[in-house]
């Protein structure tokens, strides 16, 4: 990066007349711009770094007190009891399934509405929906958790009656919902741009507008479709308070979304809120948990790049 | 001079055109089109070639307000293609259009070819396979691509592409073919073969072309119409336009004085 803007200078410095390369004072005043420029952008970087750091040392504590097997297998995770275990897969557990549930409302409900606001939508429809759509993202996710556990778990239970006052399945359907907008949004900027061109194209071929969207924008468009599932994931296995407040906090080694479990976020919330002693192997616990979040998080994106990478379009 | 015994496959009758902001793009446009010769429009820019082209397919139904008026007849079944009845999908069927700029599917070759078979709802594979190998062959490409047929379209050169585009418009057996500026994005080779192309289609085929490049008229066509402004200046035989137009302002766009 830095070697290509020094080359695009002295090729451009080449080409400059000497009358109008002797500026030193715009020459220095550009070193400055590119220097506050570059620490903004690496403020983000390493403020990355700083919390890796900090999540692999606390880890690293854990681990001495706690072995990688007795983590990965163990089926119980109460590291605050008197009779301690370590294992993280309930957690675990209870973060796939709770995204799962989430996935499967805010995957194809997202798409279709890109589709929707995207091919067929007037003008002034979408005009009106996609800001009442984002309007869905700015209410606080704590609202969205109370809403699950007051008003969709009740009506849950009125068609399953033995479900549980705290279960996945109405925080993962809460948070499905929650999470639409997100895939709505970056699919439909997506499909939008798809050159005109293209549809045209399908168009004059005889194609509906149904096939015309179907056959030719969506491939088009695959890249940022995919984009968007995957902040999606991203959010959905990140996601605290509606997990925290539905799906309650008791770690329970299941896929089944009609019990209650806690996801590793509910859980470093739930600890987070009571006061344990810092190196303690309780407070050392939430990094552990975190850490496991985060490489989870970060094998979905290196995934979606990859997707991205094999589908990135060239029209 | 207009062989009368020449067939006409459609007319354009009093056609006047209005865009959706009000402007009227076309004039009482009045147009025949001979079967299976090649009819160029030629006109500076602005002049409503392009609009007027896009009127055989009802493209235009694609962006809300536009409005036609007057009528475009297809022989010999006398269908205005216009008509508030016609579906324009139906029109889009039988009259298919290359753009300038080559516009491939994200899909691999044979699947671009094979689209509008596809759309149809044809499931037979070897009718599709078929197919798509006729129209290849048609559009000069079949043996450029025949080894690779599932590759992406995208990795074919500029003149390739739009040779694609032709196979692809080619293999539902269109009765008209519409080409906007087909060869504006491409080198002189690529315009050549896409010159070359055009003159064998029009054995199997009605083709109107709007272009920008007078020689490509001269050399292609059979008809040429000069448009200015909306209106149709003056039509008839190529060799007459070119040689003895009988209006001045042709006389003026053809020998650069103007546009």
């Amino acid at each position: 990066m830095n070697t290509a803007t020094n080359m695009l200078n002295n090729a451009t410095a080449l080409q400059i007349s000497p009358r109008l390369a002797k500026n030193i004072r715009r020459n220095f005043k550009e070193r400055i711009i590119e220097l506050i420029l570059m620490l903004a952008a690496l403020s983000a970087v390493f403020t990355t770094f700083a919390i890796v750091a900090i999540l692999l040392y606390e880890s690293f504590g854990f681990f001495k007190s706690v072995s990688l097997v007795e983590f990965f297998t163990g089926t119980q995770w109460t590291p605050l009891f008197e009779d301690a275990h370590y294992g993280i897969m309930p957690l675990i557990a209870g973060t796939l399934t709770t995204s799962f549930v989430a996935l499967a409302v805010a995957v194809p409900v997202g798409t279709i509405t890109a589709i929707y606001l995207s091919e067929f939508a007037s003008h002034k429809t979408r005009e009106i929906t996609k800001p009442i759509l984002e309007l869905l993202v700015g209410v606080p996710t704590i609202a969205f958790g109370y809403f699950a556990l007051l008003f969709v778990t009740p009506l849950l239970q009125k068609i399953f009656p033995e479900l549980p006052g705290f279960n996945m399945l109405s925080a993962g359907l809460v948070m499905g919902v929650m999470i639409v907008p997100y895939i709505a949004s970056v699919a439909e900027d997506a499909m939008r741009a798809v050159p005109m061109s293209m549809r045209e194209g399908s168009y004059a071929m005889g194609a509906t507008r149904f096939q015309t969207a179907l056959r030719v924008v969506t491939p088009a468009a695959t890249s940022g479709i995919v984009a968007a599932y995957i902040l999606a994931i991203s959010r959905a296995v990140g996601e605290t308070m509606v997990v925290a407040v539905a799906a309650g906090q008791q770690p329970n080694l299941t896929f089944d979304p009609t019990e209650g479990a806690a996801t590793i976020t509910a859980y470093i919330v739930q600890v987070a809120m009571g006061d344990l002693p810092h190196a303690s192997i309780g407070y050392q616990s939430i990094f552990a948990a975190g850490l496991v979040l985060f490489v989870m998080t970060l094998c979905f994106n290196i995934l979606g790049h990859v997707v991205r990478k094999k589908y990135r379009e060239q029209y | 001079m207009v062989n009368t015994s020449t067939p006409l496959k459609a007319e354009s009758k009093d056609l006047n055109f209005y865009y959706a902001n009000g402007h009227q793009a076309l004039k009482s446009v009045s147009m025949p089109l001979y079967e299976n010769k090649i009819t160029a429009l030629i006109g500076p820019s602005g002049c409503g070639k392009s609009t007027f082209l896009r009127c055989f397919n009802r493209m235009h139904d694609l962006y809300p307000g536009n409005k036609y008026e007057g009528q475009i007849v297809m022989h010999p079944d006398n269908t205005n293609v216009l008509a508030a009845g016609v579906d324009p999908i139906e029109v889009r069927m039988r009259i298919s259009m290359v753009f300038q700029k080559p516009n491939p599917f994200p899909k691999t070759i044979f699947e671009n070819v094979a689209y509008g078979l596809r759309v149809r709802d044809e499931k037979n594979k070897r009718v599709v396979a078929d197919k798509v190998e006729e129209a290849l062959k048609g559009a000069a490409l079949w043996n450029e691509v025949k080894d690779r047929l599932n590759d992406l379209a995208f990795n074919l050169s500029g003149g390739q592409q739009q040779r694609l585009c032709i196979a692809r418009a080619l293999a539902t057996d269109p009765e008209i073919m519409l080409f906007d500026e087909p060869t504006s994005a491409l080198d002189p080779i690529a315009t050549a073969n896409i010159e070359e192309l055009m003159s064998e289609l029009k054995n199997k085929l009605t083709i109107l072309v709007v272009t920008h490049n007078m020689q490509q008229a001269a050399r292609v066509s059979d008809f040429t119409a000069y448009m200015y402004l909306g209106e149709m200046i003056e039509y008839g035989d190529t060799d007459v336009i070119f040689t003895r137009p009988t209006r001045k302002e042709t006389e003026d766009y053809i020998t650069g004085k103007f546009g």
